[in-house]
């Protein structure tokens, strides 16, 4: 081959090699995107979960809203503590510290405690099952147990139990993205040092309840007599007023409905977490890939 | 007078067993008033009426117990005269509850006073024609029950030529239309002539299917001597073409266009049971207390067409027609294709229970959805040119902005895709629920 073809080879191609670099430099330099740096930080001090919990559509989102539209610091539930008090480091700003919340379903009548009216063989979705009939289940306030608040949570602490779903409050994000999916609005979002709860949303009367659920509240009023403020009612439904702890513990039992129940950590063991991650099986499938 | 067969066919349409030999050729028989009736305050689709009487009133057949909250609303009359014994809730058929009246009749069925029909309707204005309909009550009878005072008031712009009666009743199983065509024809006939002169309509046609010859022939003989572009379409039976646009097509060949109304294409589709109301309404002046319900089903002992007050019990119905003989599996109210479900016969009939019907555990089954094989058999089936198995996939996936695109709201569902899906996939089912949230959307991006 004639040296002079490559040689004007390499150099016509050095030399749009030269032209494209230059220009690439040059465009670097005047077109630069300034990105904040206080924004990549902020990125880097949220959790990065992306769960939508603080209003904004992801962590990238939330970190702009706090640097340039001054959003509220306290937002991110899933970070906790931790998270904001590096927020307002970085702010300069105080934080105001909130307990965390966890949902909590407020049903207890599960396969072995609540009938089911018809066989339902449809869509296993809650919306889907509560259009037909009104839902399978006799009471007509009860988790429905098809899991659509366990499909929309984004960390899996929903956990579908005998027909009823159970929040896990150590896996609990607080992001209350199951609170709007349930179509019968039985999830409530409640400190998590509270452990006592009334799992009962019928506000039917007593003898309806009864033949309902053997855990549903009947209104009798009891809780509140015996244990005060921490206890109101809605018509034939007794609430819990997460505002005042309860201080007389024996109402758990006394319950004549037996729907005031103590859920603590050990009482609902979480899901025996699967064994690899799912950001980590890419990486764990690739390598197995590679050792064979 | 004579029949003549459709010159146009709707698009896709599924062939279930009819079974409609059950109930056919049993007269129309008038029910004993049941002890109790409990009257649902929410008888269609729109805003349900609000109750106006309370516990220890005595009220009178036909008088107003319910009033309309809103236009798309009927009027709620007692059916029968006697106590009211609660004002309470109650679960209705579709699975929702609403208000209740529940009224213990006295036996004596005494009518209120001061009901006059319009005996000289012909030159009465159309305008005081629909007021009386309005009063009376009147809510679409064949399934859906829109109120009929609001599909005989289309807005100036959009004038009218074409009323169809609809005498199709595609839906297997029920005969009610059918029994009513045949034995009260000459009514029909006259109920027709005075929708015909509030919408100032110059063409009628009686839409039938051709499994129904005697109610053709009935229909033929009180028409006798009716003048003007006046006919009998026949047609080629095929569910669902007792659907409005359906039946708009197969009886004119003008289509309703996506998201519009059948008034756009100048035709009202009217069922024969309301026809008959709207008669009853305008010249006798009695509000709407009273319906045919088909109650059968092989497990039923012995399967009758029943007229019955609204508010009966379905446990009634089904006493009346001499108890069950056979297991039931599933109790549905209305039609098998398009009626709802029913957990139990605690519910009450409304201005829309055109059936109750049981099915024995050998006729029903239960099936595990299984993922699209990408057969086409539904599309084939859709009578609305949509594309089911796709949709359904975007709304499991709860893409609801495709499925908006592929016109979801379009559907009727009819439920002839799932009729004809091999996997057994709950296809009306997810159409039902994707309608249900675009709707939301849309009035949550309204509002916004």
């Amino acid at each position: 081959m004639d040296i002079n073809t490559i040689l004007i080879t390499a150099g016509a191609i050095g030399g749009v090699g030269l032209v494209c670099g230059t220009a690439l430099a040059l465009a670097a330099k005047f077109l630069a995107v300034k990105e904040d740096p206080r924004v990549e930080a902020m990125e880097e001090i949220l959790p990065g979960a992306n769960c939508g919990g603080c209003g904004f559509a992801g962590c990238a989102d939330y970190a702009k809203a706090i640097i340039n539209d001054g959003a509220a610091i306290n937002l991110c539930a899933p970070g906790g503590a931790e998270v904001l008090d590096a927020i307002a480091k970085a702010m300069g700003i105080e934080a105001s510290v909130e307990e965390k919340k966890v949902a909590v379903v407020m049903c207890a009548g599960d396969s072995d405690k609540a009938p089911r009216k018809h066989l339902y063989n449809g869509v296993a979705d809650c919306t889907a099952a509560a259009a037909v009939a009104g839902g399978d289940k006799v009471c007509r306030y009860g988790c429905l147990g098809y899991g659509s608040c366990a499909n929309v949570c984004p960390v899996g602490a929903i956990e579908i139990k005998k027909g009823v779903a159970i929040v896990h409050p150590e896996l609990c994000i607080s992001c209350g993205a199951c609170v709007s999916a349930c179509p019968r609005n039985l999830i409530k979002m409640v400190p998590i040092s509270r452990t006592i709860h009334v799992l009962c949303s019928s506000k039917d009367k007593g003898p309806v309840v009864k033949k309902a659920c053997q855990v549903g509240c009947i209104g009798c009023r009891m809780c509140v007599k015996l244990a005060g403020d921490a206890f109101e009612m809605d018509g034939f439904l007794a609430r819990r007023n997460y505002d005042i702890p309860v201080e007389n513990e024996g109402i758990v039992e006394k319950c004549p409905g037996k729907c005031i129940i103590k859920r603590g950590d050990s009482e609902d063991p979480a899901p025996a977490k699967p064994e690899t991650a799912p950001e980590q099986t890419e990486g764990e499938a690739s390598e197995t890939k590679r050792e064979g | 007078m004579k029949a003549i067969p459709a010159k146009f066919k709707v698009n896709g349409g599924i062939h279930p067993a009819y079974h409609k030999e059950l109930a056919r050729d049993k007269a129309i028989e008038n029910m004993p008033i049941p002890a109790l009736l409990s009257v649902s305050m929410s008888q269609h689709l729109g805003a349900p009426a609000n109750p106006i009487v309370k516990k220890g009133d005595s009220v009178l057949r036909g008088q107003l117990i319910g009033e309309t909250a809103g236009f798309i609303s009927a009027a709620v009359h007692a059916p029968s005269s006697g106590t009211v014994k609660a004002v309470s809730e109650a679960p209705t058929a579709m699975g929702t509850t609403a208000a209740i009246v529940v009224i213990e009749p006295d036996g004596e069925d005494t009518w209120i006073e001061g009901l006059e029909g319009i005996a000289d309707w012909q030159s009465t204005a159309p305008k005081t024609l629909v007021e009386k309909i309005a009063a009376a009550g009147i809510a679409g009878m064949g399934g859906a029950g829109f109120p009929t005072h609001v599909k005989l008031s289309p807005p100036p712009d959009k004038p009218i030529d074409t009323l169809i009666l609809n005498g199709a009743e595609c839906e297997p199983y029920l005969t009610a239309d059918h029994r009513l065509m045949i034995e009260r024809a000459d009514t029909i006939w006259v109920g027709c002539q005075i929708i015909r002169k509030i919408l100032g309509a110059t063409t009628v046609r009686i839409a039938i299917e051709d499994n129904k010859p005697e109610a053709i022939a009935a229909m033929e003989q009180a028409m006798a001597n009716a003048e003007g572009d006046v006919g009998i379409t026949v047609l080629k039976t095929e569910y669902p073409q007792g659907a409005e646009k359906q039946q708009i097509f197969a009886t004119t060949g003008r289509e309703v266009p996506s998201g519009k109304l059948p008034m756009d294409v100048g035709c009202v589709v009217e069922n024969v049971g309301t026809t008959l109301a709207v008669w009853d309404a305008i010249v006798n002046g009695k509000p709407l207390t009273e319906r045919v319900t088909t109650v059968t089903g092989h497990p039923v002992a012995e399967p009758r067409n029943v007229l019955n007050r609204i508010g009966t019990p379905y446990s009634d119905l089904l006493a009346f027609c001499g108890g069950l003989k056979g297991d039931v599996a599933k109790i549905i109210s209305g039609g098998p294709m398009m009626g709802l479900a029913q957990p139990g016969l605690d519910a009450t009939t409304t201005k829309t229970t055109s059936g109750l019907l049981f099915l024995a555990p050998q006729e029903t089954q239960t099936f595990n959805s299984m993922p699209c094989i990408a057969c086409g058999r539904c599309i084939e089936a859709c009578p609305m040119y949509l594309v089911p198995a796709e949709l359904s996939q975007m709304l499991e996936a709860e893409d609801y902005e495709a499925a908006e695109e592929l016109n979801v709201l379009d559907c009727i569902e009819c439920g002839c895709c799932a009729f004809a899906c091999p996997a057994h996939r709950p296809l009306v089912q997810h159409m039902k629920q994707g309608k249900s949230k675009v709707m939301l959307k849309r009035r949550q991006a309204q509002k916004k």
